[in-house]
């Protein structure tokens, strides 16, 4: 029999079947790219919510407030019912000492941390450390706060009897000690990303692991480990639970971190677990806040893409 | 002519190679505060916790007395939730990782989509809260459902999951994809019988542990609105339920001591769940996962 007998035996039903299965095929061939379009767009669409949702309240914000009152006004009272004042400064300042304080506790140990893992532990330290890193990453922030509230506040006012039970200082060390596994384990990237050939390098010229730490991985490692710096400030800035258990619900103008602050996040909370009616200048304020707070962290963000892009160094 | 005078140089060196040794204990120090405070938080929140874990502390629901408060509406509403957030966030989140590895051409439009998935990943977990409130909560008529938290904590986890399913997706060689179009295979064939299926384990880590984080997540429930104490335990999508943060929070705030106890041994029960999603996410990349 011919090869293209083959064909022949074939009946008029299964060429038609085998034809529509092409169709089919063609079919999904077209159509899968254009779902997976539509969830990619998804997450842009998420951004345009985000940005309009705030950008809409805080208009409508606007409407009631005055907008200069709003960024310089230093007086947060939005609960006084005859007058109630919207001076975000406050909220703003907490959350700047909350950032601050939570940076002198991770900036040092967390890029202290890196240097070990990357210059003098050995490849198994490495390895066993850096999981325990992630893990202490992973804890709830629900969690630290408890922790800031309930251990580290007892603690702290053991030595400084005149620490108040809500401070700036306790959740300000505990955020510290939430992005610190951050800021170790990207500054440990950064660090380790530096070729061995240039530390080699350093030490035939007879340079000890510290001179060779501090004037030639770290330098070459600045972006990274700045851009990881900024991150977990950000970061710090957004965290919300460690600040609305230990930080205290008094917004105030002042630099002291041993009485009760608000932040930012910790406004929107208290607000929200109130029962503010939907409509109210109060409702609307935390849309208000909630736009101040991610401008804070868009601009923290994009620095640190600009400063890991622009600064890298190639090797 | 002698240029080195070596007693100098023996003088330096040994300051220098102490320097050294002191740096490096700073530096082990620095590192071992980190591991000390984890074992604290840990031993602490056990010691305290373990007296108030029994079997009724998972029968009973929320309570206004620290010594019949449990944790079954709070647990099964975690696990509920993450149910929902599992599969919408795993479509949208691979999905997205498919289109921007296999069609997306090197184009603006894909640059911004990129960028645009990197920035949200850090925008404050809050932020979203405020999202789901206008979009889910009012505008769709959702209410403080289990449907609406689901949907916003699914968008707060989307980009950690892109990111991980993307990185699965190009390790999958490229050969591997040309032998499949060799054999006449399409594009969308190719996809499904070739890439995903050896991608599905980096992205089934990558998805678990992006869940254990919105487990963990309190913030934007409480913007949300989502009740801490329910006697009742959630009945559809559009019923109002709580979860095992929200319930901790609750406890926490609480000014009677006992209530610490309860709360640590909430923290207790809610740190077993991440531990074991964690070890699940573990256990697949060790198992399943190739190297090419």
């Amino acid at each position: 029999m011919a090869l293209g007998g083959l064909g022949r035996e074939q009946s008029v039903q299964e060429l038609i079947a085998k034809s529509r299965e092409k169709k089919g095929k063609k079919f999904i061939e077209k159509l899968m790219p254009i779902i997976l379009v539509i969830t990619a767009l998804i997450s842009v669409l998420t951004t345009i919510g985000i940005v309009f949702t705030l950008i809409f309240e805080t208009f409508e914000f606007f409407q009631r407030v005055s907008i200069t009152d709003y960024l310089f006004g230093k007086e947060w009272l939005p609960f006084s019912g005859s007058e109630p004042l919207y001076g975000v400064l406050p909220l703003i300042l907490g959350t700047l000492k909350v950032s601050v304080i939570a940076a002198c506790v991770a900036v040092p140990l967390g890029i202290a941390a890196a240097i070990y893992l990357s210059e003098y532990a050995s490849d198994r330290t490495r390895r066993t450390i850096k999981p325990i890193l992630e893990v202490l990453a992973g804890v709830p922030t629900i969690v630290y706060g408890f922790f800031a509230l309930t251990f580290v506040t007892p603690i702290l006012q053991e030595l400084m009897p005149s620490l108040k039970i809500f401070n700036a200082l306790s959740p300000g060390i505990v955020v510290g000690i939430m992005i610190l596994p951050m800021i170790a384990s990207l500054s440990e990237d950064a660090m380790s990303s530096v070729p061995n050939s240039i530390r080699e390098g350093a030490l035939a010229l007879g340079a000890t692991k510290l001179e060779v730490s501090i004037k030639v991985v770290l330098p070459a490692a600045l972006s990274g480990i700045i851009a990881s710096v900024v991150l977990a400030v950000s970061r710090a800035i957004g965290e919300t639970m460690i600040v609305s258990l230990a930080g205290g619900a008094t917004p105030t103008f002042d630099f002291n971190v041993t009485g009760s602050i608000q932040t930012m996040t910790a406004y929107i909370v208290q607000v929200s677990s109130g029962d503010a009616g939907y409509g109210t200048t109060i409702y609307y304020s935390i849309y208000a806040v909630g736009f101040t707070l991610f401008i804070f962290t868009l601009i923290m963000n994009l620095l640190a893409q600009y400063i890991s892009k622009r600064f890298r160094e190639e090797y | 002519m002698k240029y080195i005078d070596d007693t100098v140089v023996m003088k330096r060196m040994k300051s220098r190679l102490t320097y050294n040794k002191i740096w490096k204990a700073v530096f082990l120090l620095a590192t071992s505060l980190a591991l000390l405070t984890l074992v604290i938080l840990l031993v602490r929140i056990v010691s305290q916790g373990t007296g108030y874990l029994n079997l009724d502390f998972f029968n009973n629901f929320g309570s206004r007395f620290p010594e019949k408060a449990g944790v079954k509406a709070a647990l099964i509403g975690s696990i509920y939730l993450m149910l929902i957030i599992a599969p919408v966030s795993m479509f949208l989140g691979v999905g997205t990782a498919i289109y921007l590895e296999e069609y997306a051409k090197k184009n603006k439009f894909t640059n911004f989509i990129q960028m645009n998935i990197s920035n949200l990943a850090g925008v404050p977990s809050i932020v979203f809260g405020l999202l789901g409130l206008t979009i889910f909560v009012r505008m769709l008529f959702l209410g403080k459902s289990l449907l609406a938290a689901g949907f916003t904590m699914s968008l707060l986890i989307l980009p950690v999951i892109i990111v991980a399913s993307q990185e699965a997706i190009r390790s999958v060689p490229k050969e591997q994809r040309e032998a499949s179009y060799g054999m006449g295979a399409t594009k969308w064939q190719t996809i499904t019988r070739v890439v995903l299926p050896a991608a599905i384990p980096g992205i089934l880590t990558g998805t678990i542990l992006a869940l254990s984080r919105a487990v963990g997540e309190t913030a934007p429930l409480v913007v949300l609105g989502i009740p801490v104490i329910l006697q009742f335990l959630p009945d559809g999508l559009l019923s109002q339920f709580t979860t095992l943060p929200m319930q901790i929070y609750d406890w926490a705030k609480r000014p009677q001591e006992e209530f610490q106890f309860v709360a640590s041994a909430g923290i207790i029960v809610l740190m077993i769940l991440l531990v074991i999603m964690n070890s699940i996410a573990i256990f697949i990349r060790n198992k399943f996962q190739k190297r090419y």
